[in-house]
């Protein structure tokens, strides 16, 4: 995204997690993570269910203790701290705004626990609520709000005693598609705006591609890449990752002396290949793929296949090519031919850009540390 | 009006007659014999009587005439009032901790803290009584609060974990992060909302030590014999309508009390 490294404000800090290992009797949760966050950076943890993005989180929290490893607040170790002394502001999935007090009370009670003065409470309860654009709703009953309003003043309460890190887990599930992706830039900006170290916890990879500085992707408990999300989109180290990320179709290629090769032709490649394992899986995206007509630049791999069908979707139309090995995959593209439309069950030609030609190993490695 | 329909499918009051006829003997036989002591205590007879011969308050004399009535109503209400407290305030933790508790022992200490509800209270009594004789407890207010408590404490326990069940446990992490202890965060967040619980869970508590007579007869000997106990013996003993102006006493006092806790709570929150 738009912000530099280190732009981080003078309270928040880095966090530096190392070796961190959970286990819940047989199930490993956590499995030896190391993880730097610089100072004023939004990073998300982004995982299917069960991957351990939760767990990672509530121990940054202090809610869960780990069975090894070390986690460090700027120089401060905070394993063994109780999460009242961290000095971390939360956002949960459900708000969990305080029911029996209203809105002013809620975004007061971490400022009473400080022993701020009541003027001094007054006074930044309204700065808070300005900030997220709730002035003149400090009287209202919690169940007046609608869920946006909810989850603005749950990341007002958060942030209103200055903490040094946010942390958010998955804040805006509960709320409908068009009012989630206005709080992802509402969020976003908050955040420019504060420059908090924040660590954002989904998995919806498109709200962590929106939102996110870098994007740490974790699977059965184990780190499986962190990059910033144009990296990960466009170069997945993983099969893994290029099926969680996008939309994916993957045709298994045969890697000998460092060439690839499809249906027995070598693949053009822009970058030497990740692993030297024989079978391997080429990545591709629909959008990234070109239906063909009679004369083929030199430069592009070429797949040939058969058209099945056309899908309109509106901004743009998908094309689904079933390839000599039975397999289909999708070419996306955002409007229609000039000249001539191949129609279903014509032979027709893929082009990809060796740039876009990504071959991924078929297991999972762990991230280099 | 019969021909109504009663609720929003097609059956009308009429189909239903019997219900309501069923519901009605129901509700009689449940409070008829409750509602049969407030006329004999009016009683002028010497026996207890019903139809009562004619009407006198001289029962209701009888008993705050009474010294020993009086002192065994005094130990009643103040063995009840430290039951209440003890059993309250151990039954809340207890609901507390076993709903946040992770472990496998979980279900056998459940099972275990309500065991009291499912042994009969005469065999409790003798045990107790076994017990505290050695240690002097017997026929001590703070023996009576102890055994009593064990009745109490599985009646709170229950009433507060429906409480938790309901609660939000988010809640009470997010004011832990934002910078309460763990107990400050139970008492500012968790306790408010589940008031509701605890102060009914309170209020059983109370009412089975007051209402208790098995324990007490065993324990509660000498000059510490609770309301309870007196009343039992004297209808042994003499049967006098005294205990019919005792009664109806009591009846008004739960009364008073349900109707209290009924109107104490706040509107339901949604």
């Amino acid at each position: 995204m738009t912000s530099e490294a280190g732009r981080g404000g003078a309270a928040s800090l880095p966090i530096t997690i190392r070796r961190l290992t959970k286990h819940y009797g047989k199930f490993t949760a956590l499995d030896h993570i190391d993880l730097e966050i610089k100072s004023g950076e939004f990073i998300t943890l982004l995982g299917p269910s069960g991957s351990g993005k939760t767990t990672l989180l509530m121990m940054l929290g202090g809610f869960v203790q780990p069975d090894a490893g070390s986690i460090r607040f700027g120089d401060q170790e905070v394993v063994l701290l109780p999460p009242h002394k961290r000095g971390i502001g939360m956002v949960f999935q459900n708000y969990a705004l305080f029911p029996h007090m209203n809105v002013a009370a809620n975004l007061a009670y971490p400022l009473k626990l400080r022993g701020c003065r009541r003027d001094e409470i007054a006074d930044r309860v309204a700065k808070a609520l300005e900030l997220v654009e709730l002035a003149g709703y400090g009287e209202r009953g919690v169940h007046q709000l609608s869920g946006g309003q909810k989850q603005r003043v749950a990341l007002a309460r958060a942030i209103i005693f200055e903490p040094r890190i946010l942390l958010m887990d998955e804040p805006l599930s509960a709320l409908d598609k068009n009012l989630r992706e206005k709080m992802q830039l509402e969020i976003r900006r908050l955040h420019d705006r504060l420059g908090l170290t924040s660590v954002y916890v989904t998995h919806d990879q498109r709200e962590a591609l929106t939102m996110s500085d870098r994007i740490a992707v974790l699977n059965r408990g184990r780190l499986v890449q962190l990059d910033q999300p144009r990296d990960l989109y466009e170069q997945p180290t993983s099969r893994f990752i290029a099926d969680f990320i996008g939309e994916t179709h993957c045709v298994p290629v045969e890697v000998r002396e460092g060439q690839a090769l499809l249906f027995g032709k070598t693949l053009q490649l822009d970058r030497p290949l990740r692993s030297t394992a024989p079978a391997q899986s080429l990545a591709l995206r629909p959008e990234k793929l070109h239906l063909l007509g009679c004369d083929v630049p030199p430069q592009l791999n070429v797949i040939e296949g058969k058209l099945r069908q056309h899908v309109f979707q509106g901004d743009s139309i998908v094309s689904y090519v079933t390839l000599a090995d039975g397999r289909e995959i999708a070419v996306r593209r955002s409007q229609g031919f000039g000249e001539r439309t191949p129609e279903p069950g014509d032979k027709v030609r893929i082009g990809i850009a060796p740039r876009d030609t990504i071959i991924v190993p078929d297991d999972e490695p762990t991230a280099p540390t | 009006m019969l021909r109504k329909s009663a609720t929003s499918t097609q059956i009308t009051h009429l189909q239903r007659l019997w219900l309501y006829l069923l519901c009605g003997l129901v509700v009689v036989f449940l409070v008829a014999p409750t509602l049969l002591v407030v006329p004999m205590s009016f009683s002028s007879s010497r026996f207890l009587q019903f139809p009562p011969p004619d009407w006198s308050l001289r029962w209701y004399r009888a008993y705050f005439n009474s010294i020993e009535w009086r002192d065994a109503t005094f130990i009643s209400l103040q063995v009840a009032i430290w039951t209440m407290l003890v059993s309250t305030v151990t039954g809340t933790m207890a609901a507390y901790g076993l709903h946040y508790c992770r472990l496998s022992l979980r279900r056998s200490v459940q099972i275990a803290l309500a065991l009291p509800m499912m042994i009969p209270v005469i065999l409790i009594a003798v045990g107790v009584f076994m017990l505290f004789a050695p240690l002097g407890l017997n026929n001590t207010i703070t023996g009576l609060v102890l055994a009593h408590s064990t009745l109490a404490i599985p009646l709170v326990m229950i009433s507060v974990s429906a409480g938790l069940r309901n609660f939000d446990a988010n809640q009470e992490m997010v004011a832990r992060s934002l910078g309460a202890s763990r107990i400050r965060a139970f008492l500012t967040v968790t306790l408010p909302q589940i008031a509701n619980s605890v102060v009914s869970g309170a209020l059983l508590a109370f009412v089975t030590s007051f209402d208790e007579v098995v324990i007490s007869l065993f324990v509660a000997g000498g000059d510490k014999a609770t309301l309870t106990r007196r009343m039992f013996l004297a209808l042994r003993d003499e049967i006098d309508p005294t205990i019919a102006a005792i009664s109806t006493l009591l009846i008004l006092f739960s009364i008073v009390l349900v109707g209290a806790s009924q109107f104490l709570r706040p509107g339901s929150k949604t």
